[in-house]
């Protein structure tokens, strides 16, 4: 279960703006899937490593060469809003 | 028979034995895609691939996939050619680079037509969550084609084109592949370069192709895997992707994982999968039962893992940089409002979902037991190949359901992936193949393999293929 | 108020001047124009991916090795989630709790030769952000801010100490000789100023014998050892005021005000951070070969701290003659060749004292000047053979920084031989028998006197004779020693 406060809070977390009714869909949705997710958290895990890669590759380094990257241009060009060569974003409070 | 209905492999012949141009071939597709009944594609680069195919028919020598064309994912990054991953949040995105994967074919010879319509960043079974639109399928208007690649999958179903990417997080290639009744792949866990395929979770995303033989999927395959200085998980592959001419399967011990062969599954579905393994039989494998106890924790696995990466691979959508952003006289109000408001509900589930999974005083509850969840998923594959070659199951367990049917039902959509996401977990290569029909739409077997097993999954696939002689083309399909 | 001690502990991020950025192959650029050392990487384009710069793993190793650190076997990167739109993933590619290098020690050396011994909790990789000016924008008025992603993506190495600092004067001295070592170790250019060396102190106070750690500070981002130094200080002094008044430290990040020297907090409306850290699935584990990390551990290079004991011990310098030698990893070679060639306290003095003076107004090093270690080792040599005396050996020094030309020739040309001992017997008689009330005096015991002889010989000779030799032919002459 997850009550509105936690919605919330996860809400802001992730920087998602909801409005009132979304925030309720969204307890109640979350809710449902947790139920059925809650299925894991009965499993006797006792001396089980986590698996984070399914992979068994290590130490894939890169060499310290410089690559050619993009034209200031390139780099621009999909921003909404450009300042004499930069990103610009709105002030922060 | 028009050059649609060209295999790739028989459009490739073609084209050696000089019969037709890959520019005839481009514009006799291109002329669908102008259609495009089943709603596939949510771009169309025709003169960049008229373009191409002239080039190619110029060249003294044909490169190896000869010039025919070439749908991709909306997921994938294309230079210049609008990239949305089926959501507002790129709305109007053209990407300063390609995908290794689209550029290693482009170098073989494909041409690329166009981007193929998606759930909104891959977030799906049924592509009924692209912010652009629903795909049709072929076989019936009014049921999904499947997802999250349903554009991939229906495109290749209706000829629009002979063959295309997809990417496959939990079935994102085999479940739609299965529903529109032709051939998907997932190959093993880093075969295939992500550099370029747009995240949704990154340590389950692979990159497939779809075509309507395994032949076909086998040869776009044979072009993408290997090692990209791009990808630290990309691996250096072993042996080269052969063209599959096995013709029995004598010898080959197939398991029949019992776990996805009973509730849940629709009977015509599992009688389809049946009279599969019968003919498997016949052409010499051994078929025994498997079971894999905790297979059926998969998706609970799953909806814990993935949200959480994807949680995080989906937070650089910000409006800054790239895409399209709410006006804002505050960053916090930028953020979310930007954010809020082009997300669409399904993505913002996840967001929210993975969010809550890894946050402080959840994290070990749920993150930390998924992934020791996924050992124990990893393991139970490992000892059942120790006494079988190959995994079979149904790859859906129903056919295409009606558009509009599970949307209101969250969950009752994730259950489409219940037999595609244990071989997911565990980054093993799975295929799914059309075995027959059941209400007179298709029915997909997947078969699963140990990790690099896809020459012989190819070669099970293409045996199986000829004794089933399944007819791809829909009904009703228009030429 | 004397019965509560400070406690303090520092985190330090280093970034690394390797030549292109951690995760990516553009170089890092610090003041070329906006956003022209970017890729679809480090603008966190959709689709890309991270790959592992191997000579950052390298210079963190060599880091760790220095700093006495374990190495983890295999250690993996975790990704560390807030937003900020220097951030443009929107998360931080760090470590978590598999850092490169574990637990270790720095000792560092006070001024009165004492030990001050720091130990390390760990040292990790992580990439830098970009650069944010606040106030650049122009839409939403101008209070809007502006990014360049230049050095976004540059790699940094963060070290994080246990809080065995006892005081803002201990926390200084750590810091100069950390910075000292990374700076021998040739992996960062530390530049406090230009932000390549960054350090935040934790601070707090307890009773003294407590064995509990207080409420701490941080203390944010300070851009001078002074200003650190002063800021820590003042924290302090805040925080004994707070608790002596009977209040209560809060937990909050605050900032040294070097104008005022007030302390502010930074703390606005900000919420509690959740950094939701899981491991980065982009890549793969970092497992060095053990064979590696030892071959790193004997390439190491002879640190500053302990170079500077082994001076004192073994070559006969001073404390202070060390200090400054061990100034730079540049001075301690130049010095090391030349201390190879002659008697290394002489070199040292020469080095330290009249080289560097002569130099400043050239405002060169020794290693970039005329000079070469082997001419600092000649000079010292025709010193101690008495070819040249030491005021001529000034000269011998000034033309070889002007000439480039070893010393023995500048002594030819510039006639700056030392006088034949018969000679200047001759020329102090004449200059004693010239001043026969100087002489009295110097009979009558007055010692002080010997500095006009000394003087006038020097004048006569041009500097060719070495005072202590002057002063006896003096005695000799006067007192008839
Ligand atoms: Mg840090
Ligand atoms: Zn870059």
């Amino acid at each position: 279960m997850i009550d509105d406060t936690t919605v919330r809070h996860v809400a802001r977390l992730a920087r998602l703006r909801l409005d009132d009714a979304e925030e309720q869909v969204m307890r109640e949705e979350l809710s449902g899937i947790l139920e059925h997710i809650d299925a894991i958290r009965a499993m006797d895990l006792d001396g089980v490593p986590p698996t984070t890669h399914v992979i068994e590759l290590e130490n894939v380094l890169r060499a310290d060469e410089p690559r050619p990257g993009l034209s200031q241009e390139d780099a621009l060009r999909e921003a909404r809003a450009v300042v004499d060569g930069s990103f610009e974003v709105p002030r922060m409070d | 028979m028009g050059l649609r209905d060209l295999t790739a492999t028989e459009q490739i012949a073609e084209l050696a034995a000089g019969r037709v141009s890959s520019l005839e071939l481009v514009d006799a597709h291109l002329d669908a895609i102008a259609r495009d009944d089943v709603e596939a594609f949510l771009a169309v680069d025709a003169e960049g691939a008229r373009a191409r195919a002239r080039e190619i028919d110029a060249l003294p020598e044909r490169p190896p996939l000869g010039g025919i064309p070439l749908g991709v994912k909306d997921a994938l990054s294309t230079r210049d050619i609008v990239t949305t991953s089926g959501s507002k949040m790129l709305e109007g995105f053209r990407p300063v680079y390609t995908a290794t994967c689209v550029a290693r074919l482009e170098q073989a010879g494909a041409v690329v037509v166009g981007k193929t319509n998606m759930d909104e960043f891959a977030m799906g079974s049924s592509t009924e969550n692209s912010a652009y639109k629903n795909t049709l399928n072929p076989w019936d208007h009014d049921r999904v084609p499947g997802g999250s690649s349903g554009g991939s999958a229906a495109a290749v179903s209706a000829r629009e084109v002979p063959w295309s990417l997809g990417s496959d997080t939990g079935g994102s290639i085999r479940q739609p592949a299965a529903l529109c009744g032709i051939v998907g792949m997932k190959p093993t866990y880093g075969a295939i370069s992500r550099y370029g395929l747009i995240a949704f979770a990154s340590s389950l995303d692979q990159v497939g192709p779809f075509a309507r033989t395994v032949a076909d999927a086998a040869l776009l395959l044979k072009h993408m895997v290997g090692r990209d200085p791009m990808d630290s998980t990309s691996l250096e592959w072993p042996a080269p992707i052969d063209v599959p001419m096995a013709t029995d399967l004598a010898g080959l011990r197939i398991g029949v994982v019992e776990e996805l062969m009973g509730e849940g599954i629709d009977p015509g579905v599992k009688a389809a999968v049946e009279v599969a393994l019968v003919k498997a039989e016949a052409l010499g494998a051994t078929i025994v039962p498997v079971n894999l106890p905790t297979a059926l924790s998969g998706l609970a696995t799953y909806y814990v893992l993935a949200p959480a990466e994807c949680s995080a691979n989906l937070s650089r959508f910000d409006g800054i940089r790239y895409g399209p952003s709410a006006e804002a006289d505050n960053l916090l109000d930028q953020y979310e409002v930007t954010r809020g408001r082009l997300f669409g509900p399904e993505v913002k589930r996840r967001i929210m979902l993975g969010t809550f999974a890894l946050a402080s005083g959840y994290y070990d509850q749920y993150y930390g037991r998924a992934q020791r969840v996924r050992t124990l998923i990893v393991r139970e594959f490992a000892q059942a190949f120790e006494g079988v070659d190959v995994l079979a199951s149904p790859t859906s367990p129903t056919v295409a359901f009606p558009i509009g049917d599970r949307t209101a039902d969250p969950y009752a959509m994730y259950l489409a992936d219940v037999c595609t996401i244990p071989a997911s977990l565990a980054g093993l290569p799975a295929i799914s193949i059309p075995c027959g029909l059941s209400d007179g739409l298709p029915v997909g077997l997947q078969l699963a393999g140990p990790a690099f097993s896809e020459n012989r999954l190819l070669d099970t696939a293409h045996a199986l293929e000829q004794v089933i002689a399944f007819d791809t083309r829909p009904p009703g399909l228009a030429t | 108020m004397s019965d509560l001690e400070p406690v303090i502990g520092v985190e330090i991020h280093v970034q690394l001047s390797t030549r292109t950025k951690m995760f990516c192959g553009c170089a890092p650029s610090f003041g070329d124009a906006p956003n022209t050392h970017t890729c679809p990487v480090c603008l966190a384009h959709p689709g890309v991916l991270p790959v592992v710069n191997g000579e950052a793993v390298r210079r963190a190793l060599i880091i760790g090795l220095a700093l006495g650190c374990e190495i983890a076997p295999r250690s993996i990167f975790h990704r560390k989630n807030y937003f900020y739109p220097d951030l443009p993933k929107a998360y931080q590619i760090s470590q978590f709790d598999i850092p490169i290098c574990g637990r270790g020690e720095f000792t560092a050396i006070r001024e009165d030769g004492s030990e001050l011994k720091v130990g390390i909790t760990r040292a990790h990789l992580e990439e830098d952000a970009a650069k944010l000016t606040h106030g650049g924008g122009r839409r939403a008025g101008a209070d809007g801010s502006v990014v360049d992603f230049n050095r976004g993506g540059t790699p940094l190495v963060e070290i994080v100490t246990e809080p065995d600092l006892r005081s803002a004067a201990d926390t200084a001295i750590f810091l100069r000789q950390l910075r000292q070592t990374l700076l021998f170790l040739g992996v960062s250019d530390c530049s406090m100023e230009e932000g390549s060396m960054r350090a935040d102190a934790n601070v707090s106070v307890r009773p003294v014998g407590s064995q509990t750690l207080g409420v701490k500070t941080e203390l944010k981002n300070m851009n001078s050892f002074r200003f650190l130094e002063r800021g820590v200080e003042a924290e302090i002094a805040r925080q004994r005021e707070i608790i002596a008044s009977g209040g209560h430290v809060q937990q909050e990040t605050v900032h040294y005000e070097p104008d005022t020297g007030h302390i502010t907090s930074l703390r606005s409306k900000e919420e509690s951070h959740d950094y939701r850290y899981f491991p980065e699935p982009d890549l793969v584990p970092v497992a060095p070969d053990p064979a590696w990390v030892e071959q790193l551990r004997t390439e190491q290079p002879e640190l500053p701290i302990p170079l500077r004991r082994r001076l004192v011990d073994e070559m006969g310098l001073t404390q202070e003659d060390a200090e400054v030698i061990t100034g730079s990893p540049e001075l301690v070679a130049y010095f090391m060749e030349a201390a190879g060639l002659a008697d290394p306290k002489s070199c040292a003095n020469w080095i330290r004292g009249e080289l560097r003076a002569q130099l400043r107004e050239l405002g060169q090093e020794p290693w970039e000047s005329n000079v070469t270690p082997a001419h600092v080792a000649a000079l010292v040599g025709l010193l101690a053979e008495g070819t040249v005396s030491v005021p001529a050996a000034k000269e011998v020094l000034a033309g070889v920084i002007e000439t480039g030309d070893d010393p023995a020739t500048v002594v030819e040309a510039r006639g700056l031989g030392q006088m034949d001992a018969g000679d200047l017997s001759a020329i102090i008689a004449e200059i004693v028998n010239a001043n026969p009330d100087q002489a009295q005096q110097l009979r009558d015991g007055k010692d002080k006197v010997m500095g006009f002889f000394v003087g006038q010989t020097m004048k006569r000779t041009g500097g060719r004779a070495e005072p202590q030799a002057v002063q006896a032919l003096v005695r000799a002459a006067v007192l008839g020693e």
